[in-house]
């Protein structure tokens, strides 16, 4: 019974993507064989991640190291007033202030590197807390279904509903205004939408036979969980997971021009706040301008990054 | 029709026997999917048993209760002397090593980030058995006699791989824990017509090679014909009628059976293709007729009918129907 | 040509004259592996009120067949050839213009009624929608004629129908919509692709049934697609069998079960379990898998996988070849009854035609 030696090579049966001779039946099932082949060979064409994604990549890359290595790279004190006599701050950029300083002679590039590493740490403890505790109370939820689905569920929802301005200035105003709280303030409000997702994955993934084949094979619920769940849940959630970067990170910026923000140095809110007078705007445009298109960028590159993800795994995923 | 009704079990080597099986669903709001009814029947050990119906008739979910996925609402399912529902679900579990299930959507069976062989291997990684090498070498061997290249089922997903050898695939993943029983749940419905031939022959051969005792749940007649010994007819969750492969092809007795084998659309432009004697489709699960669950659309419905479920009587050599008016005169074949 | 021209064509074509005719059609689709050969070369004529099956397993193109004729394919496609429409060369047409065509003059019933019918427009209106649309009824009149167009397709309680949801009916009842929308207009030309596959086996036949019917009424042409041969065993007029994208061989439906002269077409009917085989009969096989559309083989598509292939078969493509009926053609070298296939056949026969004893399979 020779099968599959002949023609190694996949076919590129009908091929770009029409429902080719086959479609699905109510039952959800292939009716052709060579139909999910086929899908995947048109797919397989478009799977690579993209010119743009590696550039986004560059950029996020180049952000985080700077942010992360800024004490010991060649950046100015932030803190640090370099007031030139005879002349009035703000400094336009220039050889020494690549990026210009604010209204006190401070260095902007400085200021926006450090600013970056509050920003970049909220982000990355927001999503980290969104994927850990949404993710597991997700998966929870959509693998047991039943009771455990409705608290959880509720959770959720609750969480949801929550006015997240009215949470910030609350622990504010009861707490300090540390890098820590802010980044598990936001941290906790990711748990829901991430938990969302984590949840519907799951429950789509749960339907499928392969994991219904794991429990004829006798594998216990734990076993199907980590070997054949998180796997395939794992990929829409860190998609997901760079976009709710990009949310947090802008709204560490909202919160700092509320006044809530991190209080001890620079953030990427507090140095766009600082140039957001109408007056400097019109003549010192340079002090929010720069830290804006650093925000910008960086958001759009995560963005990006996050979609590209998602697209890269999707389209294995539609042709199954 | 009934599904009630046992003059149909027999004495011999049962690998499986069945009796006043029940599942039944909640769905929405409060009502009740009664998917199986209250049927009964045994599997000897080397026997294939067919059971055929449309959908809705219960027949896949005849396959996973047995399976215990989920348990039954009711009934008794004794697997080579053990009663399944009443064990732990420790035992249970132990029991999964011998029944296996293949399912119908080849490639979805399989776990999309694995390799294939990997996915064969998982169910001697689950309880442990051998060494490494041991596992490996036996799962080599179960893809070359299920005709995988294993070479190629060490690097390659799912999605690069036909339907047709997925099923395969899926197949040889069911044979490594040396089961004594495999469910096959619409096994060769997604296929195409050529590739299901070399299914079914696979099946069979391996059948005789490792000594398999098979349940094959199927809608496609002249399929389930081909590859069973015994049939089994399902309609909305009850049994109508039950007989060797030849002889409820060659006279069938359930006016049910007769409908459905004359809806076959048979490939001779010389036959008749007239519709056959039925109306309308299957009604909801959820509230089946009373009586005879068929009654609505059968064409030699009475009173009775409508008021008394038909029980499985015997018409001579094996062959069972529950039908108050079984039909005498056998459908013409071409 | 504007719309009223089209449709006045297709409208003057009598019952009995050609209604559509292919040829050399080809449909290629660009890909990052290469060309794609989906339909490689396919001639075939259909009369008004006539049925044409078109046979084939995956990767035949089958499908594509239909979809280009009705002009349905991604801008990846590249065709060639003709296809002339009631003697309009139709295969050049933009968009804008086929849309005359569709609903009016061509409709397509698709395999899975879920997936084709809106599922949240209740039935009545959608049924109502090509009626506005292509023949500018009111909607009290679309309402009335969808009314009976629900009665033709032998739907009970058709008022209640025409407001509910997809949702709310059983798959025969949502296919036997999908064919009310697909004659709403009254086409000439009816593409049926798969239609029953997803149905249960009583459902079908009814469904078959029904469409062979509204075929005598409205005098329409159906082209039926299908992988089953059962089916176009009962409701054909005419077959058309392929593979790998072309047309292997084509001929009166009667005439091709009973003289049969593709190995294709014959190894594809022994593959297929029959009900008036006693159980276990052993199944011919046909080894491997269809060929490689963006590299077909060289020589004849089936011949790694045909039994009967012999070396000429590997090397030169045989020409679609009329037999003594002008209306039955076929490709192939050695055909059935010739006497290199009868010499092969008996040796197959003595090993049960298994393919495991061949070394044709290259």
């Amino acid at each position: 019974m020779s099968d599959g030696n002949i023609h190694g090579a996949e076919t590129a049966v009908d091929a770009a993507g029409i429902t080719a001779t086959g479609g699905d039946d109510p039952n959800g099932v292939s009716t052709s064989d060579a139909t999910a082949q086929a899908n995947a060979d048109g797919a397989s064409s478009k799977r690579r991640l993209g010119l743009g994604f590696w550039i986004a990549a560059g950029w996020l890359f180049i952000v985080f190291f700077a942010a992360v290595f800024a004490p010991w790279l060649p950046f100015k004190d932030p803190e640090k007033n370099f007031i030139v006599s005879g002349e009035r701050p703000p400094y336009a950029p220039s050889a020494t202030h690549l990026f210009g300083t604010d209204q006190d002679a401070r260095d902007l590039l400085a200021r926006t590197v450090f600013g970056a590493r509050v920003s970049l740490t909220v982000g990355l403890v927001a999503i980290g807390m969104g994927m850990l505790f949404g993710g597991f109370m997700g998966i929870i939820a959509g693998y047991f279904r039943g009771w455990w689905d409705r608290v959880i569920s509720f959770v959720f929802i609750i969480f949801l509903s929550f006015p997240a301005l009215v949470l910030a200035i609350l622990i504010t105003a009861l707490l300090e205004r540390s890098l820590r709280t802010i980044s598990i303030t936001l941290g906790l409000l990711s748990i829901a939408p991430v938990g969302r997702v984590a949840r519907a994955t799951t429950i789509s993934f749960a339907d499928r036979e392969f994991v219904l084949a794991a429990r004829t094979l006798g594998a216990k619920n734990a076993r199907i969980i980590i070997r054949e769940l998180l796997p395939n849940v794992l990929i829409p959630m860190s998609a997901l997971a760079l976009l709710g970067m990009a949310v947090a990170v802008v709204a560490e910026g909202g919160l700092a021009f509320l006044g809530l923000s991190v209080e001890k140095g620079p953030t990427w809110g507090k140095v766009i706040l600082t140039g957001a007078g109408s007056r400097d705007l019109q003549k010192a445009p340079w002090i929010a301008i720069i830290p804006i298109i650093v925000l910008f960028l960086t958001v759009l590159a995560l963005n990006f990054a996050g979609d590209r993800i998602r697209a890269y795994f999707d389209v294995r995923e539609t042709a199954l | 029709m009934a599904g009630t009704g046992k003059a149909h079990l027999r004495d011999g080597d049962k690998v499986l026997s069945i009796e006043d099986l029940v599942v039944e669903f909640k769905v929405g709001r409060g009502n009740t999917v009664k998917a199986v009814s209250g049927i009964s029947f045994d599997v000897l050990r080397g026997e294939t048993l067919g059971i055929v119906g449309e959908s809705g008739c219960g027949k896949s979910t005849t396959g996973r209760a047995i399976m215990q996925i989920p348990p039954p609402t009711s009934g008794s399912i004794v697997f080579e002397g053990a009663e399944l529902t009443e064990v732990s679900s420790n035992a249970v579990r132990e029991a999964r090593t011998r029944v296996q299930m293949i399912f119908q959507d080849p490639v979805s069976s399989l776990n999309p980030r694995r390799s294939v062989r990997d996915s064969v291997l998982e169910p001697l990684e689950i309880w442990k058995r051998g060494t490494k090498e041991e596992r490996e070498k036996l799962v080599d061997e179960i893809l070359e006699s299920v005709g995988i290249d294993p070479a190629r089922a060490a690097e390659s997903k799912p999605h690069q791989f036909s339907g047709g050898q997925c099923q395969r695939i899926s197949v040889a993943r069911a044979l490594v824990l040396d089961p004594t029983l495999i469910i096959c749940d619409e096994p060769v419905s997604a296929l195409d017509v050529s590739v299901q031939a070399q299914v079914l022959n696979l099946l069979e051969d391996l059948k005789e090679k490792f000594g398999l005792t098979l349940v094959f749940i199927a809608h496609d007649l002249a399929v389930v014909k081909n590859i069973s010994d015994r049939v089994a007819v399902m309609y909305l969750g009850k049994l109508c009628e039950v007989a060797s492969s030849d002889d409820l092809y060659a006279r069938p007795s359930h006016p049910y059976t007769n409908v459905l084998l004359d809806s076959i659309p048979e490939a001779d432009p010389e036959a008749d293709h007239s519709v056959g004697k039925i109306v309308g489709e299957p009604p909801s699960p959820v509230s089946p007729p009373s009586g005879c669950r068929f009654h609505p659309r059968c064409a030699y419905a009475t009173s009775i009918c409508t008021s008394e479920e038909p029980q499985l009587r015997a018409m001579g050599d094996g062959h069972f129907v529950a039908c108050h008016h079984p039909v005498e005169t056998p459908v013409k074949i071409s | 040509m504007n719309k009223n021209d089209i449709i006045q064509t297709t409208r003057r074509i009598e019952s009995g004259e050609p209604l559509l005719d292919l040829i050399d059609l080809k449909t290629h689709f660009k890909t990052d592996r290469g060309l794609v050969r989906a339909v490689d070369g396919v001639t075939l004529s259909l009369k008004r009120g006539e049925s044409l099956g078109v046979v084939g397993e995956s990767g035949s193109g089958k499908t594509v067949l239909s979809r280009s004729i009705m002009g349905l394919l991604p801008s990846t496609a590249v065709k060639h050839g003709s296809v002339k429409f009631a003697g309009q060369d139709i295969l050049g047409f933009s968009a804008k213009q086929m849309r005359h065509l569709w609903g009016a003059e061509m409709s397509m019933v698709f395999q899975n009624p879920l997936n084709s019918l809106n599922p949240l427009m209740k039935i009545g209106k959608q049924i109502t929608e090509p009626l506005k649309l292509h023949l500018g009824m009111d909607k009290a009149t679309a309402t009335a004629t969808a009314l009976q167009l629900l009665r033709d397709v032998r739907i009970p309680e058709p008022e209640r129908r025409l407001n509910q949801l997809p949702h709310e009916l059983s798959g025969g009842m949502r296919q036997r919509v999908m064919i009310a929308i697909a004659l709403a207009c009254g086409p000439t030309l009816l593409f049926a692709d798969e239609p029953t596959t997803a149905l249960d086996v009583t459902v079908q036949a009814q469904i078959l049934d029904l469409i062979g019917e509204q075929r005598r009424e409205r005098n329409m042409s159906v082209i039926l697609v299908t992988h089953d041969l059962g089916v176009v065993a009962g409701h054909t007029d005419q077959i058309a069998v392929m593979y790998g994208g072309k047309l292997v061989e084509h001929a009166p439906t009667k005439t091709l079960f009973a003289n049969m002269k593709m190995p294709y077409t014959k190894s594809l009917m022994r593959s297929i379990p029959k009900l008036s085989d006693p159980s276990h009969t052993r199944l011919a096989t046909i080894p491997g898998r269809p060929p490689d559309l963006v590299n077909p083989p060289l020589g004849c598509n089936f011949a790694p996988r045909c039994m009967y292939a012999l070396p000429k078969c590997h090397v030169e493509e045989p020409p679609l070849t009329p037999t003594a009926d002008p209306k039955h053609v076929y490709a192939c070298w050695y055909p059935v009854g010739s006497p290199e296939f009868e010499k092969r056949d008996a040796e197959l026969q003595a090993n049960g035609y298994m393919p495991e004893n061949i070394s044709a399979v290259s």
